[in-house]
């Protein structure tokens, strides 16, 4: 089924969006961009392609979310780092009762300080996105990663 | 002649380690390239057991999976008979590591560039043009195949759990983890059938002692880990005991987390939050599970490749990879048990989050390793201090010690005569 140019150009920002946030790190925002009980899911490659079920990170719901917002400011000893989120085109495609299907490629760069950026993750956005009182927002974000040896840590959302 | 790699080693007017004892360790034990080199040949290569995997990774004959033992890339496979080998992945014809998938299942293995074949137990089959070509060329008439197997290593497996070794002269498998530990191996590998959850992997910029090193500390847990001190999974005011084998290089730390966490556990316990409430409770949805008896965790270490980790409902082995002196991969398995029913597996993915590269208390340990392993390379004459408890190597019955760090150490310098 096709989708009209302006849900797509809503998906779009939708994305832009959300790559801003988390490269401004305006971490407690992060959240707001899920449906109350939405699922956000880091996952290698690995595994979901093995039907393998561990994530290296599975949030289901707002406040689980929240939590980890908490975790990573507040109880999770780390070195500070910047990310720059690369998400390349969509692929969108309607699914069950106005939602989307969306799929989309990225980079995330990593750059601590003192340090020359390097690639923290690689892989695929497998989202679905939900429209209601016409904000668009997710209800699945799947990241699937293909570098699966990943460098030591990942603190931050993807 | 002496490699020159090796003169640090044996330079008997700077010795590596000066001092006696195992409490203080110096910065080259974490940075030296031929401390590292001889570590590779003692004891990742020597009369040691190294982890490669679980028995469910191979449930058929033919399955595989790619792992290492040190730095050796090595296939653990099952056979015809169903029992498991774990064979070299080096051909044997011109060294190529021709396995390349870190799982699957195949007829022989084959490697690709000249077709050499073997059997599951890396018995050599045949290799083409052995007999020539239209009368040209060909195998010398003294060539045997029998003479070009695959490298077999030793192999043993306890409960579900599978060890390798390159060195004949190893003890058995029992004998190497010793009584005191066999129990807390035990108790989560008791035989039932384990089912695999999946797999996280790290390379982590440290050295792979310090990794050992972390899993045999009760100090860092109730400090450096706030989930664990605020609520009550792992504080030094909970009850405890540490079982140490005999040459000091295993050990286990088993303890219970507090029914009701009363307050901080000393003055000045930063990492402890008074009044920190999870905004979803279900990410710390601990079910008590009849096998536990009253301790929630116990988390043992076999030297040197691999943690095992009963954390409440999270459950994973950790394997340790050496990559050089300062580095090293991580590689966690979750599983659970065949008899776990889907509220159990949803419990034990939900607890995963804690763990592994993004957990809420692992990522942590990730980090300060890496912070360790430059701290040692800018002051090459440094020492550590792990004093905590005293200087001696022994069991304990409470966690503020650094015996087990110090029972590593003794061994280590033992096997390293250094």
């Amino acid at each position: 089924m096709t989708v009209d140019l302006d849900t797509r150009q809503q998906i779009v920002e939708l994305n832009a969006a959300y790559a801003a946030c988390l490269d401004d790190g305006r971490y407690d925002e992060w959240p707001a961009f899920f449906v109350d009980d939405g699922w956000y899911r880091i996952v290698a490659r690995e595994n979901y392609e093995r039907g393998l079920p561990l994530s290296i990170l599975s949030l289901k719901g707002v406040p689980m979310m929240k939590d980890r917002i908490y975790g990573i400011s507040s109880t999770i000893f780390h070195a500070p780092y910047y990310q720059t989120h690369i998400i390349g085109p969509s692929i969108i495609t309607a699914g069950d009762d106005g939602q989307y299907n969306v799929a989309s490629s990225y980079v995330v760069y990593r750059t601590k300080r003192d340090m020359t950026p390097d690639v923290l993750s690689v892989g695929k956005f497998l989202d679905v996105v939900d429209r209601r009182d016409g904000k668009f927002k997710f209800r699945r974000k799947f990241c699937i990663f293909d570098n699966d040896t990943i460098p030591n840590s990942i603190i931050y959302p993807i | 002649m002496t490699l020159s790699t090796n003169s640090r080693l044996d330079d008997e007017d700077r010795p590596i380690w000066p001092e006696a004892g195992s409490s203080r360790v110096p910065s080259a034990v974490y940075t030296d390239p031929a401390v590292y080199a001889r570590e590779l040949e003692r004891i990742f290569y020597g009369p040691h057991w190294s982890y490669v995997g679980l028995e469910i990774e191979v449930p058929e004959p033919g399955c595989f999976k790619r792992t290492a033992v040190g730095e050796r890339s090595v296939i653990m496979i099952r056979n015809r008979k169903g029992e498991i080998n774990v064979l070299e992945n080096r051909c044997a014809h011109r060294a190529m590591r021709f396995c390349q998938e870190r799982t699957g299942q195949v007829k022989t293995l084959v490697c690709p560039y000249h077709q050499w074949n073997y059997n599951y137990d890396g018995k050599l089959l045949g290799v083409p043009f052995r007999n020539g070509v239209n009368g040209n060329g060909g195998m010398p008439e003294d060539f045997e195949l029998e003479s070009r197997a695959l490298n077999r290593l030793q192999v043993a497996v306890r409960n579900g759990v599978v060890f390798a070794s390159f060195d004949e002269s190893v003890e058995s498998l029992d004998d190497y983890i010793g009584p005191e530990i066999l129990a807390a191996f035990d108790r989560t590998f008791d035989g039932r059938k384990l089912v695999l959850h999946g797999y996280s992997r790290q390379r982590i910029p440290g050295n792979w002692k310090l990794m050992m090193e972390n899993i045999k500390d009760p100090y860092h847990p109730g400090l450096l880990h706030t989930w664990f001190v605020t609520f009550g999974l792992w504080r030094a005011d909970n009850q405890s005991r540490l079982e140490v084998d005999r040459h000091g290089r295993h050990a286990a730390m088993i303890s219970r987390k507090s029914d009701v966490v009363k307050g901080n556990v000393a003055e000045g316990v930063t990492s402890f939050r008074k009044n920190m409430t999870l905004n979803d409770p279900l990410l710390l949805d601990i079910v008590h599970e009849p096998w536990w008896g009253q301790d929630t965790v116990c988390m043992t270490t076999i030297f040197p490749s691999v943690i095992l980790q009963q954390q409440v409902n999270s459950l994973s082995t950790r394997q340790i990879l050496p990559l050089g002196p300062d580095k090293f991969d991580f590689i966690w398995t979750h599983f659970g048990f065949e008899d776990d029913d889907d509220e159990m597996t949803e419990r034990r993915l939900r607890q995963a989050n804690l763990f592994g590269p993004a957990g809420f208390v692992s990522a942590d340990d990730g980090e300060v390793i890496e912070f360790s392993q430059e701290g040692f390379e800018q002051d090459k004459d440094f020492t550590t201090l792990c004093e905590l408890g005293g200087r001696d190597v022994g069991p304990a019955d409470h966690m503020v010690t650094e015996t087990l760090i110090r029972g590593m150490y003794q061994y280590w310098r033992e096997v390293m005569e250094l």
